[in-house]
């Protein structure tokens, strides 16, 4: 026997090339290196995860493999970084943001090499993989680290537009990203600037304020609340340090209402909405600010689509905290 | 010293050094000590053992055996060095202004505001230092880092990575062993200051490590045991592994010393690992560190 009889069974290699999700991130990385950039990447044993085996298949020479030892794959992407050489180096964001951080601050960010971090799986798009192997913390963890770049792109296209805009961008970057089966958000790859976020529109009764695969859940949202007569904008904030602050007291003047929403994968405290609750609290708006995320609890485990509907994280379920805090 | 340094296989197939460099790495290493015992004294704090028991290596290093312009510390084939047991960079400042690499006034300010030098050595503030230190078990890791990266620079040089032997608790380090032998850094060379002390106490009472040459043999790594004060073993071993073109896995000496090398009350307490001598008793330690022949 050769293997299962019915096409329906799979396997975690076989799924791999059948996710076209996962093409996005090698894709940045070879137009890298086909510029000229000399870019190398590595993964703690999850190149079938995160899509680097597109990568290392292109560039065999240039993939490193680092078996399961997430310290030292960052530790030594920050000595290949002294070199001249810019290194990726990507595992799931739960081992990356924290098992890591340590490695992070010290040898990349205090050290000031330009080490590019992917953490992939974020937020609890990993389900019932486990509570273990969800990162509902690490935005806090990285944006409170000096130097570090954070970002957190909502979709395929975005994330080969940051790749692209590294490129000229000296500091040591932190990438949060999804499972490679984020919804699309954007059909071509967008322009990125780090530092600007990538505005869908003000809303005067209410703009959300959004990050990475919530992006879309929140755009679903708006156009229902649209089609009702609200007046409400998304901004898709990638950029989480540095953060577009003129974005958010733009967002912020326009609002009749007087109220503002963030809408995170991740703990509401130390997240993309604190980062906001800072700036509006350093410009003194006056803003009522619902954060809305997983709120400071252990996240259940369910496939992720229904943890997305059960934490209220995808289109209806923003919505239904949207429109109950503007009725509050 | 000549303007570059650097291993060059001397005749007669030895890497022995003649009595002539033996010399000079004796009076250096002991520059070293005495030069730890007056910055310590400008910060009323410092680790005066950490750097004595690893005096002759750094001496061996820097003034023989490493590739090394003088007054280019970005140098791009210079050989590297990381270190784990960052606290001793107060025995390596007075070496990097020797070499050039910052002016030496700057050890004058040593850990005062302002000051680029501090108790642990900071990459983008200090010439010379080749990776930042501070937190245990990261430094081999970074070594491996440097040493890889010949594969896409197409640079070659050496880099070598001392740790602490109490560094051998810390988990990292083991990952870091395994990936070094699994990628066949030749070019790689590890030292472990053994000088059996850590700052609960004697390091095979808090946490054992032996038999430490089979750990590393079994993890893929060639391993050489050396008395670490020995000026002219040392210097001959560093030699010769660094000469050696063909080795296909990474190296590990494992230097046998005495924390607090040079003033005798330091070599048998262990709380000397954190101290500061007042200036009528660190003369005596100057003394005695003159006296001495290591």
């Amino acid at each position: 026997m050769n293997g299962p009889k019915s096409p329906n069974s799979w396997q975690y290699r076989g799924l791999n090339m059948k996710n076209p999700g996962l093409d996005h991130l090698s894709n940045g990385l070879i137009d890298l290196v086909k510029a000229g950039h000399n870019v190398v990447a590595g993964s703690a044993d999850l190149q079938y995860s995160n899509g680097l085996n597109r990568f290392a298949a292109a560039y065999p020479d240039r993939y490193i493999s680092f078996g399961i030892s997430e310290q030292n794959m960052v530790s030594v992407a920050a000595g290949i970084a002294t070199t001249g050489v810019v290194p990726f180096v990507a595992t799931f964001a739960s081992f990356l943001g924290l098992l890591a951080c340590e490695q992070i601050r010290m040898d990349v960010a205090y050290g000031g090499q330009p080490v590019r971090l992917i953490g992939h799986h974020t937020g609890i798009s990993l389900g019932f993989y486990g509570t273990s192997h969800h990162a509902t913390e690490d935005i806090g963890t990285m944006r409170s680290i000096a130097d570090l770049t954070v970002v957190s792109p909502s979709d395929g296209a975005q994330l080969e537009a940051v790749i692209a805009a590294s490129a000229e961008w000296d500091q040591p970057i932190y990438i949060r990203i999804g499972r490679g089966r984020d919804p699309v958000v954007y059909e071509s790859r967008p322009s990125f600037t780090f530092g600007k976020a990538h505005v869908h529109g003000f809303g005067e009764d209410l703009t959300i304020i959004a990050c990475g695969i919530t992006v879309h859940a929140a755009l679903e949202a708006a156009a229902a609340m649209k089609a009702e007569g609200r007046s409400v904008g998304v901004i898709d904030m990638a950029s989480i340090k540095p953060l577009d602050r003129d974005a958010i007291i733009e967002a912020a003047d326009r609002s009749r209402t007087g109220k503002l929403m963030t809408v995170e994968e991740h703990n509401v405290l130390g997240g993309l909405g604190a980062a906001v609750a800072e700036v509006l609290t350093d410009e003194s708006k006056g803003i009522r600010l619902k954060r809305h995320g997983i709120y400071d609890e252990y996240s259940l485990i369910a496939p992720p689509t229904h943890l997305y509907a059960y934490y209220k994280l995808d289109g209806a379920g923003i919505r239904e905290v949207a429109e109950g805090f503007l009725r509050g | 010293m000549t303007s570059q340094t650097g291993t060059v296989a001397p005749a007669g197939n030895s890497y022995a050094p003649d009595q002539a460099t033996i010399d000079r790495l004796r009076e250096r290493a002991q520059f070293i000590r005495l030069e730890t015992v007056r910055l310590i004294d400008i910060a009323k704090t410092g680790h005066y053992t950490s750097v004595f028991s690893a005096a002759e290596v750094f001496s061996a290093l820097y003034y023989d055996v490493m590739n090394l312009r003088k007054g280019e510390p970005k140098w791009e084939e210079r050989d590297r060095f990381t270190i784990g047991k960052g606290h001793a960079a107060v025995g390596l400042f007075p070496i990097y202004a020797d070499l050039g690499f910052f002016p030496t006034e700057w050890l004058d300010d040593y850990t005062r505001l302002g000051s680029p030098l501090g108790d642990h050595p900071d990459m983008r503030k200090v010439p010379g230092v080749d990776f930042s230190s501070g937190s245990i078990g990261h430094a081999l890791s970074n070594a491996i880092g440097i040493a890889l990266a010949q594969r896409w620079t197409g640079k070659h040089y050496s880099v070598f990575c001392m740790m602490g032997d109490g560094e051998m608790q810390e988990g990292q380090v083991w990952e870091a062993a395994l990936f070094a032998a699994q990628n066949k850094l030749g070019r790689l060379i590890g030292i472990i200051d053994r000088n059996g002390f850590q700052l609960d106490g004697r390091v095979d009472d808090v946490m054992a490590i032996e038999p430490l040459d089979e750990k590393w043999r079994a993890f893929g790594w060639e391993v050489h045991i050396v008395d670490g004060h020995d000026i002219a073993a040392v210097t001959e071993l560093l030699r010769r592994l660094r000469a050696d073109d063909t080795r296909n896995q990474p190296a590990m000496v494992i230097s046998k010393t005495l924390k607090g090398r040079g003033v005798s009350y330091m070599e048998t307490e262990p709380g000397w690992h954190l101290g500061w001598l007042d200036p009528s008793d660190a003369d005596e330690a100057i003394a005695e560190i003159k006296s001495q022949v290591i």
